[in-house]
């Protein structure tokens, strides 16, 4: 009944993130989602509904079955969805590129970039920078900051103010985060005991 | 800014077509001319006619000279329609009177039949394709074609100042004859058309010497490589309006920046995205009388991070345009070039962010100062949380439209049950949304339709088919239903979700104004679209997809059908046979059942219904996907 155009599906597999070794093919068994192209199945969807809609946010994860996308639907003029991906790809673009940062070390005699957009929390943000200048943080405390090391990791905010590494949630850090400094252990400590 | 608006724009209604009142006529009503000139349509209505020449003519003149010129302040057709019923009389008084035509179906009447009747038109208003075209359900080269109609009107009203197409295809030829047959053209605007290129552009900029209003919207232009932009007269212009941001093709900037410093009356200004944001500073700077103005793209060239160039001051090009009410464009935006549209913000009735993929955040600042605001589109990308915010401060909003940035179905959605609820408890005077999302709730659409009771238009798009209310499972038929009866004033309705023919009862049962009708995956039985075609006595579009529909639900429809302006309905269960039936009962109805292309006929239902009334019976246009059935 419906014209049906399928996607990709060999393109979606290979580049899809997985639990699992690499090599092994067979995805993490999750509730599929009974997402149907035919109106004639809608008393049944009614029953499913509930259950299908649970599934939805975890699909995602699991491997996706050969999607199918249903002609003119939703209804958005292709005007606005050419625009829209016109605009996407240069956003893409810079997705590709990264969410690079620069990051100074006091007394080092020049600057670093890294990617936020790599690193998923705080701790392998840490370790990274720990990695590249050579030199231990030591753990973050709320209290007392990154005590006992000697250095501190900072950064300027889109505000423009010098922050601790560590106080906001992973999310908000790096939509907010400019730039990065390590500080010396010393200069840190004024910025803790705030 | 009106997408899909069906309304048919306001237009002036010209004092030339006062009719002359010297005309004498005999007792059939035959005009037969008398002294003075009876063709011209110049004489006022306050020139004094001596009273011994109406008392030797019959009484029914005087009626009828009262007639003409009362009718001369009739502008609503509707009204003239009414008017044009009455008597023979009235219906010929009318006619001559008429100077706005509209043609809701460009196949529902014939160019000769419009002109046989209508003798002084200086504007037409002309529609063809189904909406259902612009998502791609109905091959190309279906029809609507401009050209028959050029050439009537070219010939019968040289005098005509106004065009206005939507979905309409219109070739460069068809421009052309346009621009070379109408001396005083005053007004063209063409929204969802195809078919031409700049070259058509090129005829109109150069040749309409009295051109007021080129307006682009929505329009798919080639580009022909014509820089039609330097084609308009030298001298001062009248242009009033240029709307070219679909246009997408590059620009000639220093004959646009030339176009706008000579163009004294301009008003309206919309830009396409290759002109950069350091030339609209220029033209705003040209131009500060402007009220409705269309960025291009809304962010910093390249060029301009090269060291030592500094910015132009965009704040201060904002502040000075005083009479900025309406803003629109921001593609490809960077959002901290946001914060230059401050000074305007308190003025603003209308702003489009529809391009512009811009975060909760990002829109706060800008849309706590809209508090005149009473139209605003913007992307699902400000989520709940920017339509909070717009809830918050816009008061005075009449028209939402959210517009998703990811058309997809199996994806989050920003935008949810939240937002509605917000929009609907601090909007309350609103009157047209059209909100797409991926999931809703019953109790946020029942309580937009308790707290905007001046909704006329709601169009509610939930993005995963036959989704139910997100919170209860339930269909979203409760929703709706409160929709219909509680928002005493709507004529337009789009429906989405898990519903069923509960829904449809509901629609048929309380949609008494209901007008325009939009299904798609909805719906259990027949019995869902004989509900709404028993019931709702006004409806004149319906367009229904991939719902279980079939011959019968059609069938009930008979006692109506010569009453509506169109049929659409697309996978769904029709036989070619419950088609043929339809055709045969009703004789002047067009009923075309279209194919896709490359498709055979194999299936027994018919993939695609369209059926018009028409005057004309079939077209001889079709091409060979579409077939007529008698």
């Amino acid at each position: 009944m419906e014209r049906l155009l399928s996607f990709e599906s060999d393109h979606l597999r290979a580049t899809e993130l997985r639990l699992g070794l690499p090599g092994s093919d067979k995805p993490s068994v999750r509730p599929k989602n009974n997402k149907r192209a035919s109106s004639e199945i809608s008393q049944e969807s009614k029953s499913n509904s509930c259950a299908s809609n649970a599934g939805n946010d975890d699909e995602r994860d699991s491997a996706p079955p050969a999607k199918v996308q249903v002609v003119g639907w939703p209804p958005i003029r292709s005007y606005r969805k050419n625009t829209l991906q016109v605009q996407a790809k240069t956003s893409e673009s810079e997705l590709c590129r990264g969410m690079y940062v620069k990051v100074s070390m006091d007394g080092a005699p020049y600057l670093r970039k890294i990617d936020l957009k790599v690193y998923t929390c705080y701790p392998e943000l840490l370790n990274a920078l720990e990695n590249m200048f050579q030199l231990t943080i030591g753990k973050y405390s709320e209290r007392e900051g990154y005590n006992g090391s000697d250095y501190a990791p900072t950064y300027e905010d889109k505000d423009g103010d010098w922050m601790l590494v560590g106080d906001v949630p992973w999310g908000m850090f790096i939509t907010t985060c400019k730039r990065l400094r390590i500080m010396r252990g010393s200069e840190a400590k004024g910025l803790a005991c705030v | 800014m009106s997408e899909d608006d069906d309304r048919s724009p306001p237009l002036d209604l010209r004092c030339g077509a006062a009719p002359s009142i010297n005309r004498a006529r005999n007792c059939s009503g035959e005009a037969v001319s008398g002294s003075g000139s009876s063709t011209s349509s110049s004489i006022p209505a306050s020139v004094p006619v001596t009273v011994t020449e109406y008392q030797s003519q019959y009484p029914d003149q005087v009626l009828e000279i009262v007639l003409e010129n009362v009718l001369q302040f009739l502008t609503s057709r509707r009204d003239r329609n009414a008017a044009s019923l009455v008597c023979k009389s009235w219906w010929r008084a009318e006619a001559l009177t008429r100077s706005e035509l509209f043609i809701g179906n460009c196949y529902a009447v014939s160019p000769d039949r419009a002109r046989g009747r209508f003798r002084r038109v200086r504007s037409v208003v002309l529609k063809g394709k189904p909406r259902f075209a612009d998502f791609n359900l109905m091959p190309p080269d279906w029809g609507a074609h401009f050209g028959p109609w050029v050439c009537v009107l070219a010939n019968a009203y040289p005098w005509l100042e106004k065009v206005y197409l939507k979905r309409m295809s219109i070739t460069d030829d068809d421009l052309a004859l346009l621009a070379e047959s109408f001396s005083g053209f005053k007004e063209l605007t063409l929204v969802c058309c195809e078919g031409f290129g700049t070259c058509g552009l090129a005829f109109i900029a150069s040749k309409c010497r009295q051109l007021r209003v080129l307006d682009l919207i929505e329009t798919e232009v080639t580009d022909d490589e014509v820089d039609w932009i330097s084609l308009f007269p030298e001298g001062e212009t009248c242009l009033e309006s240029l709307i070219f941001d679909c246009v997408d093709c590059a620009i000639n900037f220093e004959a646009l920046e030339k176009l706008v410093a000579r163009s004294p009356f301009l008003r309206k200004l919309r830009l396409n995205r290759h002109v950069s944001i350091r030339q609209l500073y220029r033209l705003m700077v040209r131009a500060p009388q402007l009220t409705h103005l269309g960025t291009g793209k809304y962010g910093p060239s390249e060029v301009a991070q090269r060291q030592g160039d500094t910015e132009p001051d965009y704040i201060a090009a904002f502040a000075a345009c005083k009479s900025l009410v309406c803003l629109s464009g921001f593609r490809e935006i960077t959002p901290d070039y946001l914060s230059a549209i401050y000074p305007v913000c308190a003025n603003l009735t209308s702003l489009n962010f529809s391009y512009a993929t811009i975060t909760a955040d990002q829109l706060k600042p800008v849309i706590c100062n809209c508090h005149k605001l009473q139209i605003f589109w913007a992307l699902d990308s400000i989520c709940d949380e920017g339509l909070q915010a717009v809830a918050a401060t816009c008061k005075e909003l009449r028209e939402l439209r959210v517009f998703p940035m990811n058309a997809q179905e199996d994806v989050e959605g920003p935008v949810s049950e939240v937002g509605l609820q917000a929009i609907s408890e601090g909007c309350r005077k609103l009157q047209s949304i059209l909100y797409f999302c991926q999931r809703m709730t019953n109790a946020a659409v029942i309580a937009m339709s308790s707290n905007c009771l001046e909704l006329e238009v709601f169009r509610l798009c939930i993005m995963g088919r036959h989704r139910p209310d997100h919170a209860t499972g339930e269909p979203m038929d409760e929703g709706f239903g409160a929709i219909v009866r509680n928002c005493r004033k709507l004529t337009r309705l789009a429906v989405s979700g898990l519903l069923t023919d509960r829904a449809f009862g509901y629609i048929g049962k309380y949609g008494k104004l209901i007008r325009t009708l939009s299904v798609a995956f909805a719906g259990d039985s027949d019995m869902g679209l004989k509900y709404v075609l028993e019931g709702c006595p006004k409806l004149q579009k319906l367009e229904i997809r991939d719902s279980p529909f079939g011959d019968a639900a059609l069938r009930s429809g008979l006692h109506h059908y010569y009453n509506m302006r169109f049929l659409w309905m697309s996978s769904c269960r029709l036989t070619r046979q419950g088609c043929q039936e339809i055709a045969q009962a009703m004789p002047r109805l067009v009923v075309e059942v279209i194919r896709s292309d490359d498709e055979e006929e194999t299936d027994n239902y018919v993939e695609t219904l369209y059926m018009y009334r028409s005057l004309e019976g079939p077209r001889h246009d079709a091409p060979k996907f579409v077939t007529i059935l008698r």
